[in-house]
C-alpha cells in the first residue's frame, strides 16, 4: 500500500483533441497531486493519440502515458480494461480518475474490481484529507436529494469526477513534462464485443453543452409540438433545447437533449425552465448553471428554490408574451 | 434463453423531496412515511429488457433480490410483470454493504442458480447512483458487458445491444453469456397483469442465507465494505427566487423579458 504514489487521469481524446472531460480531471487531478506533494500523470489511449500527449503536460500534467495501437481507436471495455490494468499495476498511483462519462461509467467499476479496489462514481468534489491523506470523495446521492462523503483504503483510490465539476488551468504551453511509451501488448481475440455501428443523432442549431444560453422544458410541455414552441424562444436567443426526462421517455423529443443525472449536464449562463418541477435528477444536471429562470403553473415547485427569477403561470401564455416582449426589446 | 435480472428495492425516487429526511447521527435516510418502497426503476426496466426476449424466444427470467426487511408486495414486482422465479438473499448479514459487497454476494448466488444466457441490471440504483454492481458482476463471473443498453436482441448466441452514447448510440456485439445493464431508454416498463398478479401471490420466492452461497460473511454487508462513507448530508438550497408578476400570466412574461433585459442577461 505505501507503495502507490501519485495521481493519475483518464486523458481522453476526441475528434483529435484533447477532450474537454480531460482538461477538467488534469485540473482537480493537478489539486490533488500538489497537495500530496506528488506528481501527476495522465494516461492517453488510442490510436495516432502521442501527438497530443504535450498538450495535456500543458494543462497540468507532470507525466504522459501514452499507449498508442491501432487496436485502440474506438473504445472497447475490454481493450480499454486491459490497458489500464497494465498502466495501473506498473505505475502503482494513489488515486486514478476518470470522466463520470460514457467511458469512465463503463470502465472505473470493471477496472475496479479487477484491480481488487473500489471506485466511487460521480463525484463532484475531491479533496485530499489534511491529516489522513485520504482522498475525500464527494458524490451526490439519492438522485441528488442528498450528498455523501466517501473513502477507501483499498489501492489506488478510484474516483469519477462528474463532467463540469473540475476546472481546467489555463494552458501554458511552457510547462515541461515527460512522455513515456508503454506497449499495449493486446491480444485482439481478448477483446469480446464488436461495435457493428455507431449511430448520431443530430440535432440541429447550438449543442447543449456548448450553449450559453438553455431553453429547457419538462413534463408540463405535453407533448412534441409544445417543444416547437420552445425551439422558436431558442432561435431568438440563439440558444439550445434541452428536456428533463419525461419529455424524452415519452418520445416527444430525443433521447440526446435529455438533462439531468442520466442524460447532460449542462452549466449555461442561462437555463430556462419552462413546465420542469425540479426533481433532483433533473437539477443534477443543470444546477451549475449561473442563473436559472423558472416558468411553472404551481407556486411550490421545487424549481423555484433554484431559480434566480420565476413567473408563476401557464407556460402556454407566459412564453409567447416573454418572447414577443424580448423579440422587441433585442430587436 | 435462460435470464437472471438483479433488483434492488429503494425508497421511491417519485417521493416529493420535501419528504426526503436524513438522520444525520447514524448517517443514514429516513424511510418517508406513507411512502412504501419500489423496484428501482431502471432495475424494472432490466426486467422488461428481459420479458421482451422471453417474449421473442422464449426462455426463463429469474429475478434475485438482496436487502432486508424486502416487501414482498414490491420484490414480486418482477413476477407479476411475467418473471418466472424470484430469489432473495435476505439476511442481515447481507445489510449495509457496498458495491463491492453487493456485488460478491449476488456472484455467489448467480453462480447457485447455475444456466444463463444474459444478466440484466438496471444502469444504476435509484438511492446510491454508483452503478457498479453490473460492471463488478461480469468482472468477478468473468463475463463481457455492455452498459447502458436501449435495446436488446438476440440471434444465433450473440446480443446486439444499441448502447446509449452522449450523441446517439452504438449498435454493440456480444457473445452469450454477457452481462447487460440497461438505461431508461429502453422505454416504459410493462405493467403487470390481473393474472401475473395472482401467480406473484401464489409464488413463494426462494429465501437464500450466507451459508446456502456458502460465501464467507466477511466478503458481504457491512464487512465486505471497501468504502467508509464519512458524512451523508442534504446540500443547504438558498431560495432566493424572485418572482415576477404582472396584471396577468402574459403580462408577467413580458415583465419576466424586461427583467432579464434590465439585468442584463438576455
Amino acid at each position: 500500500m505505501a507503495d502507490n504514489k501519485g495521481v493519475m487521469i483518464l486523458a481522453e481524446v476526441g475528434d483529435g483533441k484533447l477532450a474537454a472531460i480531460a482538461t477538467e480531471l488534469l485540473g482537480a487531478g493537478r489539486k490533488l497531486a500538489d497537495d500530496l506533494g506528488e506528481e501527476l500523470s495522465a494516461v492517453m489511449i488510442g490510436s495516432g493519440v502521442g501527438a497530443l500527449a504535450q498538450e495535456a503536460i500543458a494543462f497540468g500534467a507532470d507525466k504522459v502515458y501514452v499507449v498508442d495501437d491501432a487496436l485502440l481507436k474506438d473504445y472497447r471495455t475490454d481493450s480499454y480494461m486491459a490497458v489500464m490494468e497494465k498502466v495501473a499495476k506498473e505505475v502503482m498511483p494513489r488515486v486514478l480518475l476518470m470522466g463520470q462519462n460514457s467511458i469512465g461509467r463503463d470502465l472505473a467499476p470493471r477496472l475496479a474490481f479487477r484491480l481488487d479496489t473500489t471506485a466511487t462514481m460521480d463525484c463532484v468534489e475531491l479533496a485530499i484529507d489534511p491529516d489522513s491523506k485520504m482522498l475525500l470523495q464527494t458524490k451526490p446521492v439519492y438522485g441528488g436529494n442528498a450528498r455523501a462523503i466517501f473513502t477507501s483504503e483499498s489501492m489506488p483510490q478510484m474516483a469519477t469526477l462528474r463532467v463540469k465539476a473540475g476546472e481546467p488551468l489555463a494552458r501554458d504551453d511552457s510547462r515541461k513534462g515527460e512522455v513515456v511509451n508503454i506497449d499495449a501488448g493486446l491480444d485482439a481475440s481478448a477483446i469480446r464485443t464488436e461495435v457493428k455501428d455507431t449511430v448520431l443523432e443530430e440535432i440541429e442549431g447550438i449543442k447543449l453543452e456548448d450553449a450559453s444560453v438553455v431553453v429547457s422544458g419538462g413534463r408540463g410541455i405535453g407533448g412534441p409540438e409544445g417543444f416547437k414552441d420552445l425551439e422558436e424562444l431558442a432561435k431568438l436567443l440563439k440558444a439550445a433545447v434541452g428536456a428533463s426526462r419525461p419529455p424524452c421517455d415519452n418520445g416527444w423529443v430525443p433521447d440526446t437533449i435529455q438533462v439531468g443525472l442520466t442524460g447532460k449536464i449542462v452549466s449555461p449562463d442561462v437555463y430556462i425552465a419552462v413546465a420542469i418541477s425540479g426533481s433532483s435528477q433533473h437539477l443534477a444536471g443543470c444546477s451549475g448553471s449561473k442563473n436559472i429562470i423558472a416558468i411553472n403553473r404551481d407556486a411550490e415547485a421545487n424549481i423555484f428554490k433554484e431559480a434566480a427569477y420565476g413567473v408563476v403561470g401557464d407556460w402556454k401564455k407566459v412564453v409567447p408574451a416573454f418572447r414577443d416582449k424580448l423579440k422587441e426589446l433585442l430587436g | 434463453m435462460n435470464m437472471i435480472v438483479c433488483v434492488k428495492q429503494v425508497i421511491d425516487p417519485e417521493a416529493p423531496p420535501a419528504s426526503f429526511k436524513i438522520d444525520t447521527a447514524s448517517n443514514s435516510v429516513v424511510p418517508p412515511a406513507g411512502v412504501p418502497p419500489v423496484i428501482s426503476p431502471f432495475d424494472e426496466q432490466a426486467v422488461e429488457a428481459a420479458l421482451r426476449l422471453k417474449d421473442a424466444m422464449g426462455g426463463t427470467i429469474t429475478a434475485v433480490s438482496l436487502g432486508t426487511g424486502l416487501l414482498r408486495d414490491v420484490v414480486k414486482k418482477p413476477l407479476s410483470m411475467g418473471a418466472d422465479e424470484l430469489v432473495l438473499l435476505e439476511d442481515s448479514a447481507f445489510d449495509g454493504g457496498d458495491s463491492w459487497s453487493t456485488a460478491a454476494a449476488l456472484a455467489a448466488a448467480i453462480k447457485k442458480i447455475g444456466e444463463y444466457d444474459i444478466i440484466f441490471c438496471g444502469r444504476q440504483a435509484a438511492d446510491w447512483d454508483s452503478g457498479q454492481v453490473g460492471s463488478g458482476l461480469a468482472e468477478i463471473l468473468g463475463l463481457p458487458s455492455v452498459t447502458l443498453a436501449k435495446k436488446v436482441e438476440v440471434t444465433d448466441g450473440k446480443a446486439t445491444v444499441e448502447r446509449v452514447i452522449p450523441d446517439g448510440y452504438e449498435v454493440v456485439e456480444v457473445s452469450l453469456p454477457a452481462l447487460i445493464t440497461v438505461s431508461n431508454e429502453l422505454g416504459e416498463p410493462r405493467y403487470a397483469t390481473i393474472k401475473g398478479i395472482m401467480a406473484a401471490k401464489r409464488k413463494e420466492p426462494v429465501v437464500w442465507t450466507p451459508a446456502d452461497l456458502g460465501i464467507d460473511t466477511s466478503q458481504i454487508g457491512v464487512a465486505g465494505r471497501r468504502t467508509k462513507m464519512l458524512r451523508l448530508f442534504q446540500p443547504v438550497r438558498e431560495g432566493t427566487c424572485e418572482i415576477i408578476e404582472g396584471e396577468d400570466e402574459a403580462d408577467a412574461g413580458a415583465n419576466l423579458a424586461k427583467k432579464l433585459s434590465e439585468a442584463k442577461l438576455l
